[in-house]
């Protein structure tokens, strides 16, 4: 495929269907917050009841962030910041945006692997993921590492969309790049601190219960 | 001794300038010490270091080698690093510089010799998306469209181009592991599509940026528009053709 059109879909498929992915990932999330252990549990028994969940997740998810992600270190690697020598925030923006796909890159390959992973080698049902979540933000290291990881994606999306804005010449001008801006940048905000609100509530005691009894699976798992 | 005196007192202006022998050989920094003059500039300085090739140790040394030819920041050539910013040197005023002042070849481009370096792949870039209007025919063809004035009036800024390299200089995706022509060229797209006569063979330009190391290449660091010594709106046109290219593709998937 020419260039022009892995790197168009590169950008699409980063907004559609990953962007709506993880907006979706997001409220789920915060069911932990709103229902605690019960309505995390809904929330998951909910889009599990989804028809056909399973070419969803094929094709709506991995595909996508195959594609993405792989196309997405491409790119992040043929780049060659300059961000010593020009000092503007759109190229600050650029840098992060290279650094934040490689850290999202092996943050989502790490979570699917303690989580999505373990579900289909049947070692973890999807009522004890909130367990499992449990036991992995309340070890310190790992919940630093989740910190970085959420944030990282929540700018990745932001400003990702932001550029998918430009990329598909919706917004031209300068008046309209700046607003965009301001939308994606409150977006970040917003999707971050619901994440990491989501991540302090899974540190919650009710999701304990659960938790223990599969600590030992997960750590044989995680070494 | 009064020439002694105000020779010691003389305000002094200091240049460490990157040189290399020829396009295969090491880069290497020699620094030189010329006396101030009211107004000076890269390109008198480096004039002054041509008259006495004379380094900062007193040593006798080599002319350092630049290009210039308009002096007055519309031809493009006399682009190079000053003080880590790309520019053109006869606009660069020795006053409005910190000092010691760096001077360095751009080096996103092939260095041919001390500052020269060799913009042919700009020109390239210009013939790969045929950024001319062909009004060539074996009879006369007539006079053209009218240009409305107000397009003309946004149009002649993208004219202002001088194809001097600095955008590609500043930007990030413009390396030697990508192959990506670059915002000037892109830009110039813009502007012959926007011509009444050059719109006839617009979609020519438009497969052309759609080709390997066409626009797709663009990162949006955005840094090309802030550093274009025009003032070029080089964002505002790759914006505009990723718009045109992505209709383009759209056209030309559905309408055949």
């Amino acid at each position: 495929m020419k260039g022009f059109y892995s790197r168009k879909l590169h950008s699409l498929l980063g907004v559609i269907p990953l962007g709506f992915f993880i907006l979706e990932h997001m409220i789920t999330n915060f069911s932990a917050v709103e229902g605690g252990s019960q309505g995390f549990k809904d929330s998951v028994a909910l889009l599990n009841s989804l028809p056909l969940v399973i070419v969803l997740e094929i094709f709506g998810i991995w595909l996508p962030l195959l594609y993405h992600g792989v196309y997405g270190m491409y790119i992040a690697f043929q780049a060659k910041p300059n961000n010593t020598r020009f000092k503007n925030e759109r190229n600050l923006r650029y840098l992060l945006q290279r650094i934040t796909g490689v850290l999202v890159f092996a943050f989502v390959i790490w979570h699917l692997y303690e989580t999505r992973l373990q579900v289909a080698l049947g070692n973890v049902t999807h009522e004890e993921l909130g367990g499992v979540m449990h036991d992995i933000v309340m070890n310190p290291v790992f919940f630093i590492l989740y910190l970085i990881g959420v944030i990282s994606a929540a700018f990745h999306f932001s400003n990702g969309l932001w550029s998918f804005l430009v990329s598909w010449g919706i917004t031209v001008g300068p008046r309209a790049q700046r607003v965009s801006s301001y939308i994606c940048m409150t977006m970040f905000a917003i999707v971050a601190v619901l994440f990491t609100w989501s991540l302090f509530a899974f540190r919650g005691v009710e999701f304990q219960a659960e938790g223990t009894a599969l600590l030992e699976t997960i750590r044989v798992f995680v070494g | 001794m009064a020439t002694a005196d105000t020779k010691l007192t003389a305000k002094k202006v200091k240049f460490v300038v990157t040189r290399q022998d020829d396009p295969k050989s090491a880069s290497y920094t020699e620094e030189f010490e010329l006396d101030y003059r009211p107004g000076m500039n890269v390109i008198s300085a480096l004039m002054e270091i041509q008259r006495n090739p004379v380094n900062l140790k007193g040593e006798n040394t080599s002319a350092v080698c630049w290009e210039s030819n308009c002096l007055e920041e519309v031809c493009g050539a006399c682009s190079m690093t000053i003080n880590g910013k790309p520019r053109q040197a006869c606009a660069a005023l020795i006053d409005n510089l910190e000092q010691p002042i760096r001077v360095e070849p751009m080096r996103t481009f092939p260095v041919v010799r001390d500052l020269v370096i060799d913009r042919s792949r700009m020109f390239s870039a210009l013939k790969r998306v045929k950024a001319w209007i062909p009004i060539d025919g074996t009879y006369d063809l007539g006079p053209g469209p009218r240009m409305a004035e107000k397009k003309r009036q946004w149009a002649y800024e993208l004219s202002k181009c001088m194809t001097c390299g600095v955008c590609l200089e500043a930007c990030p995706n413009v390396n030697e592991k990508t192959d990506f022509m670059g915002p000037a060229a892109i830009s110039q797209v813009r502007l012959f599509n926007a011509h009444p006569t050059g719109e006839m063979n617009a979609e020519e330009r438009l497969e052309a940026l759609m080709e390997e190391g066409g626009i797709e290449g663009c990162g949006n660091s955005q840094n090309c528009v802030r550093a274009c010594p025009k003032g070029i709106p080089l964002t505002t046109s790759i914006a505009e053709m990723n718009k045109a290219t992505s209709k383009h593709m759209f056209k030309r998937w559905l309408g055949v």
